[in-house]
């Protein structure tokens, strides 16, 4: 659904009417094994995934486990009033943006850059090999990378203090957390992230290029020309799709590697919703902060999806 | 593709053609440099003297070679107990997941099947919208399901951007004249899903068990919320007493005869093993399946 433009864009003039239109009734009669096969799969998504969404209305009640969702109290926005006045509200804001938006500026150019590079690497056995080491990364757990990181960190014998011949407390520097947790999140998904785009170069016509060199192009003449331009349509889909997550991301990594010292840039809403809510059993008051957060992605979301559409001529749901 | 690529290295490229090759390769070769170190590194550190690690002598071979960091992590209990909950949870919640995306993307994928779009719709909202942290708690909870192995899996429902890749993978890969045959011979939907669809899908089941077991053997943060009786964190979740607080545990500080000195060696050294000991089954798997990888994310990809 979400890619349906991106295949609207490369199958153009593609209408599925099928001619065959049985009626309705045939038409269930036929597959009602269909259905289901699909019974579980629904049952699930309703309990789990709709029923938590009908959940959130308690956001704006006082709610008590003993007196159920409808028994208790209607509350309005107290409890997004409590979260605005609360004294660390800016900083958890500012920096949920900060970390969110850095990171995608940052991550987002990286896999597209390999992957043209890759794409034209003509020796295969060395592309595989590269392509192998590059996945790696992506199959280990967060709290592997967020271990090794602290290891790596460490002020006493660390590798970054051993390679640098100096003593730094990096993971408890303010300064230093977004970098950190941008350049150890381009190292472990930036590999992983050229695949899609591989993919999609695979697809670029090989024609063009013996044009390209017969025309004398460079190789990157011929990236700049044809392969970039065979990208945009992706490059936007996978956009728009990391801005629809923009908030989500990074509880895990900014948890695992939290300390006192570097609170005042790694204060972060999705950690303040787990301390609330799971530590705290303040449900009501972490579901709206969660609520909030929600909007705010919605928000960027729209935004980012904006200006992707202006730059670039793909239509999106 | 690669015949005509070949074909083309062959031409008299010319020295521009020729001077490209060796900065892509240059590059190709220190980004992957650049990846694989850090991982190297701590291979190298786990059979090394932790103390000669952090002296910055193991910069490329063991120092003074030991097993003591494995030995220590195959006598821990607590990770001995965390690393077979792994297995139990990556095992049980893979089937499950491997089987919920296939008789989702099955039907889904039969263009007569009145009310498609609606329940194409009706997944994929799920991949956008959610309840969040606490009311999916609370579902949880209500539902009976925590501290046990269903709250793993059963919270995640289906893997919709998987279930999308496999469905067009259906939709695109398995020719439709087959599934019409076998209509014609009277075949009824499951059994076409059955001798057909399942059997002409194992690439892309390869990559759907890939990522499942990935995901559930890396997870953690499910169980820090829903699994929190005793006995039942998975490996992860074991090791953030071990890798991100830097505790000692009862059982290794029990083995320990040596005094203080010995007691702070080992636990670096068991640091280096477990991030091995956890890394390494997905990391020797996701090769064997790394060519499916592309295969199945271009299906996903052309037809949305």
């Amino acid at each position: 659904m979400s890619n349906a433009p991106a295949a609207a864009k490369a199958k153009p003039g593609k209408t599925p009417a099928p001619a065959h239109r049985k009626p309705l009734k045939l038409r269930l009669k036929e597959n009602w094994q269909l259905y289901l096969l699909l019974l579980i799969p629904v049952v699930i998504t309703i309990v789990y995934k709709y029923g938590p969404m009908y959940g959130i209305q308690i956001a704006f009640r006082d709610f008590k486990a003993s007196r159920g969702i409808w028994g208790s109290e209607w509350v309005g926005f107290e409890w997004f009033e409590r979260f605005f006045s609360s004294p660390n509200c800016g900083r958890m804001i500012v920096n949920t943006v900060l970390i969110s938006l850095y990171s995608l500026l940052w991550s987002f150019p990286v896999p597209i850059i390999l992957a043209l590079a890759l794409n034209q690497l003509r020796f295969h056995k060395l592309k595989r090999v590269v392509q192998t080491v590059l996945y790696a990364p992506h199959f280990i757990s967060t709290m592997i990378i967020c271990g090794m990181l602290r290891i790596f960190l460490s002020p006493s014998g660390g590798l970054l203090n051993l390679l640098l011949g100096t003593s730094i407390d990096f993971i408890n520097q303010s300064s230093l957390f977004r970098t950190i947790y941008i350049a150890s999140g381009i190292w472990q998904e930036a590999g992983w992230g050229t695949i899609i785009y591989l993919a999609t170069l695979s697809s670029v016509d090989t024609a063009l290029y013996e044009a390209a060199k017969v025309d004398g192009a460079s190789v990157f003449q011929r990236i700049l020309h044809i392969d970039l331009p065979a990208l945009v349509p992706m490059a936007v889909l996978q956009l728009i799709l990391s801005a629809s997550n923009l908030m989500n991301v990074g509880f895990e990594k900014i948890y695992l590697l939290q300390t006192d010292l570097n609170k005042p840039v790694s204060d972060t809403i999705a950690v303040y919703v787990y301390e609330q809510g799971i530590l705290g059993a303040e449900y009501s008051y972490s579901t709206a902060i969660g609520l909030f957060n929600t909007a705010v992605n919605i928000v960027l979301l729209i935004i980012v999806s904006r200006i992707a559409k202006k730059a670039s001529d793909v239509q999106f749901v | 593709m690669s015949a005509q690529t070949k074909a083309l290295g062959k031409k008299p490229g010319g020295l521009s053609d020729k001077a490209s090759d060796v900065v892509l390769v240059v590059l190709s070769v220190v980004v992957m440099l650049l990846v694989a170190y850090p991982l190297y590194y701590i291979l190298v550190a786990s059979f090394s003297d932790p103390y000669d690690v952090y002296a910055g002598k193991t910069f490329l071979l063991p120092s003074q070679f030991t097993l003591d960091g494995y030995k220590a992590v195959f006598s821990d209990d607590s990770i001995l107990i965390g690393y077979w909950n792994s297995i139990k949870y990556t095992v049980v919640g893979t089937i499950f997941s491997v089987v919920m995306i296939y008789i989702t993307a099955y039907p889904l994928s039969n263009p007569d099947l009145p009310g498609r779009k609606f329940f194409n719709i009706f997944f994929v909202i799920t991949m956008y919208f959610g309840g969040g942290l606490i009311p999916t708690y609370l579902v949880v909870r209500d539902t009976g399901l925590i501290n046990t192995i269903f709250a793993m899996f059963l919270p995640g429902g289906v893997a919709v951007s998987n279930m999308i890749i496999a469905r067009n993978y259906f939709e695109t890969s398995i020719p439709k004249e087959l599934k019409e045959a076998a209509e014609i011979d009277g075949a009824s939907k499951l059994r076409i899903f059955w001798d057909i669809i399942i059997p002409l899908s194992r690439p892309i089941m390869a990559v759907m068990v890939v990522f499942s077991m990935v995901a559930y053997w890396n997870d953690w943060f499910t169980a820090l919320i829903y699994m929190t009786g005793e006995g039942r964190a998975p490996l992860p979740l074991v090791l953030r007493n071990i890798l991100i607080a830097s505790e000692t545990s009862a059982s290794q500080a029990s083995m320990i005869s040596g005094g203080y000195a010995e007691l702070n060696k080992l636990t670096e050294s068991i640091k280096f093993g477990s991030i091995i000991v956890a890394a390494a089954p997905m990391l020797i798997i996701y090769p064997f399946v790394q060519k499916y990888f592309e295969q199945g994310f271009m299906a996903g990809a052309v037809k949305g």
